[in-house]
């Protein structure tokens, strides 16, 4: 349960931090940020990097910008930070009510988003957020800097596109129209924990129809990503029961569900039915 | 073996240097460079937080930190919690509601609720549940502890 040894980088700039990142990647060298998902990896011994690039002292990392049609994300802007809606927009309060739901609050204090982000791990709530609002990921290297969009960002079960030397400097949420609602649910078997299954969803309603309908899973396959056959239940639908049963109906359809010890992959699929239809719910009373 | 870096921690308002390797935990460092033991590690990977410290104030596992990383912070243990004979009102309050039985989880939990209470004196009963539900206690005294850290949070506030 002790982590093995590295060799501790403590940088202060962006540029220095990427000039280690080019040096130590191609050994195993990681960033440290807010080290609650590293640290315990580390503590197993099931990652062993020989250096750590800390980042929590380098300038310039911890701001959220809410200027412009995007709320930016800087890599060290802890997960706590959205505890009090950072921007007026629903995105905003999407981000209040999904990061009550993340771990602990010890874990929120000192984690941060886009360590969860660069982490992936496929129950993470801002992987699920990221992936159903087209984020942008920001990638950052010695080479420069690149924009990631998040259908082309997720990979799998803690795999994603960032390269070994990029460091995830920044995740950019478009911010939805003042009139979207935005739901979130997720199922843990205790406070706290992993999820086994959430779901995150806005939609605006035009007319009386429902238009512009996001429906994102998170915790249930290898990735979170859209589920475009729930969104096409919803478009067009008058909001309520009958759509947002056939929304979760379709969504537990789709999916193609993760199967681990304690859970089989139709529990799965029953958890996301229900977790849509909660989300849904969650929406429309605003 | 890395090598071993020399560090300065701010305990409780004492500072105290110690040679360790980077990797070696922030509880491990309080407990045995330091020799503040009154803060107790049970999982050693973040789930349980018997190990809860506050770090300028704000309630962490200090078995996810460096001790390297704690430098130039304002670190609080248990042992910093009396004042001299006078127990803190939350561990007054842990005593009178019997909120501990084996007691290893007890630091951690009294550093969580004085990180929490000091950040939100008006905290209410949901939200506090929440931020208690963060640790884990093996004797399932919880009951007594939520009953314990709200009767401190009422004595506190009427101090």
């Amino acid at each position: 349960m002790k982590p093995a040894a590295f060799t501790y980088h403590a940088p202060t700039t962006v540029d220095e931090t990427v000039a280690l990142l080019a040096q130590y990647a191609p050994e195993d060298g990681r960033i440290l940020a807010g080290g609650q998902s590293l640290v315990p990896t580390m503590a197993f011994r099931l990652a062993k990097p020989p250096h750590l690039i800390d980042i929590n002292n380098v300038e310039g990392l911890d701001a959220i910008s809410t200027a412009g049609d995007v709320i930016a994300i800087g890599a060290r802007v802890r997960h706590a930070a959205f505890h009090e809606q950072v921007c007026a927009c629903p995105t905003g309060a999407l981000l209040t009510k999904v990061v009550a739901k993340i771990a602990h609050l010890p874990i929120r204090l000192r984690g941060t988003f886009c360590g969860s982000v660069a982490h992936a791990d496929p129950a993470s709530e801002w992987c699920a957020v990221a992936a159903t609002m087209d984020a942008t990921m920001v990638a950052k290297s010695s080479g420069g800097e690149r924009l990631i969009p998040a259908a082309d960002y997720f990979e799998g079960v803690m795999s994603t596109a960032l390269a070994e030397d990029e460091l995830l400097a920044e995740v950019r949420i478009p911010k939805l129209p003042m009139d979207a609602k935005v739901g979130f649910q997720e199922f843990s078997r205790r406070a706290g924990d992993f999820a086994i299954a959430m779901a995150v969803v806005c939609y605006r309603e035009v007319d009386g129809r429902i238009a512009d309908a996001r429906v994102g899973l998170g915790g249930a396959e290898d990735r979170p990503r859209r589920i475009t056959e729930a969104e096409a239940a919803l478009n067009g639908q008058a909001a309520g029961p009958a759509a947002f049963d056939a929304a979760a109906d379709a969504a537990s359809r789709a999916v193609d569900p993760m199967e681990d010890a304690q859970n089989t992959a139709d529990y799965r699929r029953d958890l996301v039915r229900a977790m849509v239809r909660r989300a849904l719910d969650d929406a429309a009373k605003g | 073996m890395a090598d071993k870096v020399e560090i300065s921690l701010n305990i409780n308002g004492r500072d105290y240097s110690a040679t360790v390797e980077p990797r070696k935990t922030l509880a491990d460092v309080i407990r045995d460079d330091c020799h503040q033991t009154g803060t107790h590690l049970g999982c050693e990977h973040g789930v349980c937080g018997a190990c809860t410290v506050l770090i300028d104030g704000e309630p962490v596992r200090s078995c996810l930190m460096f001790g390297i990383q704690a430098q130039g912070k304002k670190i609080r243990t248990v042992e910093g919690l009396a004042d001299g004979d006078r127990l803190h009102p939350l561990q007054q309050a842990f005593t009178d509601n019997h909120a501990l039985q084996c007691g290893y989880c007890t630091p951690g939990f009294l550093m969580l609720a004085t990180g929490v209470l000091e950040a939100n004196p008006d905290i209410g009963d949901e939200e506090l549940n929440d931020a208690l539900a963060s640790n884990l206690c093996r004797c399932t005294g919880y009951q007594n502890i939520i009953k314990a850290v709200r009767e401190a949070r009422d004595k506190m506030k009427s101090a």
